[in-house]
């Protein structure tokens, strides 16, 4: 251990875990953002790490919860909740008890309606930050975190929040280590009841699974069927692009620099 | 003098008489040259089949009867297309439909002129009462076609504070505008970033339940709001069917944008300057990473070279200072000058890149294929009758090695004025 990160009291986190579900077979599992986001707990540095699940309790969840505990850990919060609950209130309660420095959650859970709204009505009803798409926290010090943001493109921002704080994770934090099967059976689920709200929209709402998109057509708006077929014929769009010929090579260099800066590409 | 049209009715009178004397003189000064079909003068319409058509580039006679040609030889200065499209004002809108487009890049990409197409379709749906579609946009831009877009009023927030990540400020713009104009539906894209993170702060701040990953709308009489839409849930393996709700946060294609008019995207302001308010989250700038650690299907900024690249040195040293990831096509790549995995393509990645570099590359239809999504390409090749030329926003005709060289010796200029500068 550096001498630093021992002086700095321990940081309190506590990662927000759901039951997940296989895009293909369907089973459960755990769910794939939130072992991310489990992961990116494990690797800081003097961090005390709880993980917290609110949901309906049966076997196949708790073998799914099971697969956290496989990760490192001896146990996990369980506040249960009947089926097709709003797990807003419960959540909020026990993170206003036990009060960590941050929280991390998935962007978004894998069933139900999985809207990706749970982490901002948390962060909104707790009053904090939040922070999403998260790569990496860089360092914690005097309560203010340094982190890196996944933008599209493999870009990475740079931005310093005041804990405590909400985060939330998706595909570009790490990737979660295996669960180790001897862990997870020895970990225990600490079950305890939370305040219950029923979901009553949810109920009215017509759900089915997913049906195909339709393809978008290339409509043709053109007047004349000469034009339509000229449209439909065409071999790819754009012609009408700016072509320099007889230009000495540093002409052409300024051309390509001058789009490129209007581009914003240049570093 | 003035352009008001001028009419003759003598020399029109001639130009309708074909046995006259002067009636070729006449039709070319009147602009029509040899027109093939004129009014008679009783009214019928007279053609001239031997002037139907014009000789082609290979001395042999076409005929188009599309009745551009025609048309063309008519004269007159014909008016942009941009300008035909019929222009619709609504002064007084019985409702607003508010729209925060994520602006990518300064521009308004296809997932926000598909969501402003849903907004048209929300406004106008009812003609007696005809709603306005407001945009709300932060930071510098350079878009030039929000009205053909269908944005009738525009706000444009360009403080310092809105600009960069600045979630929480353009929330309190937000909520600003929402005080002010109260706005009967709130449209975002459920992007990544940007839209998809401000919409579900917005939704939860004004306590409203939102629909997240809308991809259709239905019109239904018994919903509250008059909509039924179908949105995506459970990481997209469920269609969820409810009522459209006030706050809406929409997928890409989820309506056809707006093509056949134009409107005002008049400026409007908010009443009152924004707050300054402490913002909790910081941002400190774009951390640079390694373009080639980037995925050539993410990447954003692509050189990519081709069979006229000879000098292989310099086009990876170009690619460092220029900060952009590398690509090829796949000639460069069996010829064993480029991995494998830079082949963009048909066989290799189908790139997404918002700048596109072709150095040497003819442009065959697998590789065509593979950019079909950038946005703008450059081409620098020596044949200027290639397909690259074609697809290209800008072709520089020339030695690869030259202008490569040319653009970091430019490139590195800049950068030392730079930092004698500072
Ligand atoms: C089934 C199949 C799949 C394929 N898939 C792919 C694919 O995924 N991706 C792909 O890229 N190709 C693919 N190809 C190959 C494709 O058809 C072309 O052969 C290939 O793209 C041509 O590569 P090129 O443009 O680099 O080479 P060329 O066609 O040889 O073009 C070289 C260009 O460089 C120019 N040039 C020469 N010297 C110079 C110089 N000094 N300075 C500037 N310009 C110069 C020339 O004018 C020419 O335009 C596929 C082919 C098949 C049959």
């Amino acid at each position: 251990m550096q001498p630093e990160s021992a002086m700095t009291p321990g940081l309190d986190v506590t990662v927000l875990v759901s039951v997940g579900r296989h895009p293909l077979t369907g089973r459960v599992r755990r769910a794939d953002q939130d072992a991310r986001g489990v992961e990116l707990a494990r690797s800081l540095a003097n961090a005390e790490v709880r993980l917290l699940h609110a949901g309906e309790r049966n076997e196949s969840s708790d073998a799914a919860l099971r697969g956290y505990l496989g990760m490192g850990f001896s146990e996990l919060a369980l506040l249960e909740q009947p089926e097709g609950a709003d797990v807003l209130p419960a959540l909020a309660e026990a993170l206003d008890a036990t009060s960590p420095h941050l929280v991390i959650t998935g962007e978004r859970a894998e069933r139900g309606e999985g809207s990706g709204l749970l982490p901002y009505l948390l962060a909104e009803r707790l009053g904090w930050p939040l922070v999403s798409s998260l790569a990496a926290v860089e360092s914690v010090e005097n309560g203010v975190a340094t982190l890196l943001q996944a933008l599209p493109r493999g870009q990475r921002r740079r931005l310093s929040v005041r804990l405590p704080a909400i985060v939330t994770v998706d595909d570009a934090a790490p990737a979660p280590r295996q669960s180790a099967y001897g862990p997870a059976r020895r970990g225990t689920l600490e079950a305890s009841m939370g305040p219950v709200s029923n979901d009553e929209e949810w109920a009215k709402w017509q759900v089915q699974p997913a049906r195909p998109r339709p393809k978008r057509l290339k409509i043709v708006k053109a007047t004349s069927a000469r034009d339509r077929f000229k449209a439909a014929a065409a071999k790819s769009d754009g012609g009408g692009g700016q072509v320099l010929t007889d230009v000495t090579p540093t002409q052409g260099a300024e051309a390509i620099l001058t789009l490129l800066r209007e581009e914003n590409v240049l570093q | 003098m003035s352009d008001l049209p001028r009419r003759d009715p003598r020399l029109e009178w001639i130009a309708r008489n074909r046995l006259h004397p002067r009636h070729e003189e006449v039709l070319v000064a009147l602009g029509q040259g040899a027109a093939s079909e004129w009014p008679g003068p009783n009214g019928l319409v007279r053609k001239n089949p031997h002037r139907v058509g014009f000789i082609g580039p290979h001395g042999v006679k076409r005929i188009d009867r599309s009745g551009t040609q025609q048309g063309a030889m008519g004269g007159k200065a014909s008016t942009p297309v941009a300008d035909r499209k019929p222009l619709i004002e609504i002064a007084e809108p019985a409702f607003l439909v508010a729209v925060v487009p994520d602006m990518a890049g300064g521009r308004l990409s296809g997932h926000d002129k598909d969501l402003l197409g849903l907004a048209r379709r929300l406004a106008d749906a009812d003609p007696a009462a005809q709603g306005a579609v407001v945009a709300v946009i932060f930071g510098p831009h350079k878009e030039t076609r929000f009205g053909e877009a269908g944005i009738d009023r525009l706000l444009h927030l360009d403080s310092p504070e809105v600009t960069g990540y600045a979630p929480e400020a353009r929330l309190g713009a937000l909520v600003m505008a929402e005080q002010a104009w109260a706005p009967r539906h709130w449209l975002l894209p459920d992007s990544k970033l940007g839209g998809g993170e401000l919409g579900r702060r917005l939704a939860a701040r004004l306590d409203e339940r939102p629909a997240t990953g809308i991809w259709q709308l239905e019109a239904d009489a018994e919903a509250a709001t008059g909509w039924q839409c179908t949105a995506r849930g459970a990481a997209g393996s469920l269609d969820i069917r409810r009522p459209l709700p006030r706050i809406a946060l929409a997928l890409a294609e989820c309506a056809e944008p707006v093509s056949e008019t134009r409107h005002t995207a008049a400026e409007l302001a908010l009443p009152q300057p924004l707050p300054s308010t402490l913002s909790r989250i910081q941002d400190l700038g774009q951390v640079s990473v390694d373009p080639a650690s980037v995925a050539l299907s993410e990447a954003e900024f692509i050189l990519s070279a081709g069979n006229g690249v000879k000098d292989w040195q310099g086009f990876h040293h170009a690619a460092e200072l220029l900060g952009a990831t590398e690509g090829a096509s796949r000639v460069a790549v069996d010829d064993g000058f480029m991995a494998r995995d830079r082949q963009v393509g048909a066989t290799g990645t189908w790139v997404t890149a918002r700048v596109y570099v072709a150095v040497g590359i003819s442009g065959a239809i697998q590789h065509l294929q593979g950019i079909q999504t950038c946005d703008k390409v450059v081409a620098i090749n020596m044949d200027p009758g290639c397909d690259m030329i074609k697809r290209a926003d800008l072709a520089v005709i020339g030695d690869s090695t030259q202008i490569l060289e040319a653009l970091v010796t430019l490139v590195t200029q800049a950068r030392e004025e730079k930092r004698d500068a500072a």
